[in-house]
């Protein structure tokens, strides 16, 4: 069954290795222009989930649809060893040929343009993530799937980002299945949670998860109150280097 | 033409070079150098085994080291070493159990400086035909995998979910340099066949700062460290693996003035 706007389509899938459940029973749906986050402790699971609707395991349980091939995805943790000399133009056609218009709009839109001729390990954390996600929508994807985007960001970049992924999903009207443990940033740049913690323990819209009983007991009645504080708007907005670019609406 | 040895041993050189450099990045960049001396240790296995059973030398190392790789590969999946202990585990034995046979084999009249240090006399021109045509194959094979094996290089998840096979690429690279290791053992040697593969591409990467320049450099670098090695190597009489591994460290130590410049321009 498909409505025309579901991309992706978990039900009941898990994986059983080594004589236990890596995770098991998630359900969750991606639509199109939508993100969907992925959150919970570390072990709990969501890397495993991601890798299940992309395909990567072999052997899963459950039902995965999968209704687009244009999938992008963006790994956790992705270094690269000094010995290589990969320049940021180098890396974008890494597995993928791409024309010199869509590398230069991807860029573009993620605000690393100028970087395009630099090597990836001169590059800051942000800006390798910002490379990371331009890399990711060059080929248009229909569903991007991130990993932790925001590793080494520091917090304001970190914000930055999370509303550039906003941009990337409204701009490219494809749908974003998000993963990360810090909860409250990426609170505000989400249109539906789940809570994973080797199974899915809540979901639903931001603010009904934060209710939950389900999160509070997974991550504290702290961070329950301080998605609250994160829920507002900026005026203004940074480019990559720190500038500020313009007045938000 | 082709009857002067030193004519042949700069051809064989050449064709040798031209493969080092581009296998050699890929062994700086996945930072396999210990990995391709394991390889070329065993070959001294190759090479007892061919010349007790008399089959030709390049086929049989070919086929002793691509074995070995695949063993190790295999190892690395399946005990809980580490991989350099396993990779040193592996090194040592071959090459001890090599030079034991050896000593069982004293009717065989055996020049093991030779095998160890890489002899230019020795190249004939069945070896030409063995280097050019294994070389071309290397090289054509290399390129076929270009593009899943650089991208498993930068890395290996990023590759793995957009399509590629690292590990398949990455067992076809292993054999690869099992191969190059058959082509050039009797122009290198056993022991340095390793400093020809990385130290032109050291250099490579003092200079470059792209992939493909990189592999430019390392076959140039390769290309002068042969020539002027095995000049040296016939004016001075000295082994011809050392004094090509010599050339290429000189003409390292070069790139870091450069680098060191570079820095200071900074």
């Amino acid at each position: 069954m498909n409505n025309g706007n579901t991309l992706i389509r978990l039900s009941k899938a898990g994986i059983f290795k080594n004589k236990k459940w890596l995770v098991r029973d998630v359900d969750l749906e991606v639509n199109k222009g939508k993100i969907v986050t992925l959150i919970g402790p570390n072990g709990s699971g969501k890397t495993t989930t991601a890798k299940i609707a992309l395909g990567i395991y072999k052997n899963i349980n459950g039902n995965v649809e999968r209704y687009t091939e244009n999938i992008s995805y963006v790994p956790q943790k992705v270094s690269i060893d000094w010995a290589l000399p990969v320049r940021v133009i180098d890396f974008m056609v890494l597995t993928q040929n791409l024309r010199q218009d869509d590398i230069s709009e991807a860029l573009d839109l993620t605000g690393v343009k100028h970087l395009r001729n630099n090597n990836l390990r001169d590059l800051s954390g942000g800006e390798f993530q910002r490379v990371l996600l331009a890399r990711a929508i060059a080929k248009k994807p229909d569903l991007l799937v991130l990993d932790e985007p925001v590793q080494g960001v520091d917090f304001t970049g970190e914000v930055a980002l999370y509303s550039l992924i906003k941009a990337i999903s409204e701009k490219l009207s494809c749908g974003i299945l998000l993963i990360s443990h810090d909860l409250h940033v990426v609170m505000s740049a989400t249109d539906y949670v789940v809570c994973l913690n080797g199974h899915v323990c809540c979901s639903g819209s931001p603010k009904d998860v934060a209710k939950s009983e389900h999160y509070k007991e997974l991550f504290g009645e702290k961070s329950a109150e301080l998605l609250s504080i994160y829920e507002h708007n900026h005026d203004h907005v940074h480019s990559s280097d720190g500038n500020i670019m313009k007045d938000a609406k | 033409m082709l009857d002067d040895f030193l004519i042949r041993a700069i051809i064989a050189g050449i064709g040798i070079a031209l493969v080092t450099g581009p296998l050699g990045c890929f062994v700086v960049w996945r930072r396999l150098s210990f990995f391709g001396d394991t390889l070329a240790h065993s070959a001294l296995l190759g090479v007892l085994l061919s010349i007790s059973l008399d089959i030709n030398l390049s086929l049989t190392i070919f086929v002793v080291s691509s074995l070995v790789a695949l063993l190790l590969l295999r190892l690395e999946k399946s005990t809980n070493l580490a991989g350099d202990s396993l990779l040193g585990l592996i090194s040592h034995s071959s090459l001890a159990i090599g030079l034991v046979i050896l000593g069982f084999l004293s009717f065989i009249r055996f020049d093991v400086l030779g095998v160890l240090f890489g002899d230019i006399l020795s190249v004939n021109t069945n070896d030409l035909l063995f280097i050019w045509i294994g070389g071309g194959l290397i090289l054509a094979v290399l390129f076929y995998i270009w593009r899943p094996l650089f991208a498993s290089t930068v890395n290996y998840e990023l590759a793995e979910a957009e399509g590629m096979n690292p590990e398949r690429v990455n067992t076809i690279f292993t054999i690869l340099l099992a191969a190059l290791i058959a082509i050039s053992i009797k122009m290198i040697g056993v022991l340095l066949i390793t400093g020809l593969l990385i130290i032109p591409t050291a250099m490579a990467r003092n200079l470059s700062n792209n992939p493909m320049q990189m592999v430019a450099l390392s076959i140039i670098g390769g290309l002068l460290s042969v020539f002027i090695g095995l000049y040296a190597s016939f004016e001075i009489n000295t082994a011809s693996g050392p004094s090509i591994v010599v050339v290429a460290l000189i003409l390292f130590i070069l790139s870091l003035i450069r680098i060191g410049k570079k820095k200071h321009e900074r």
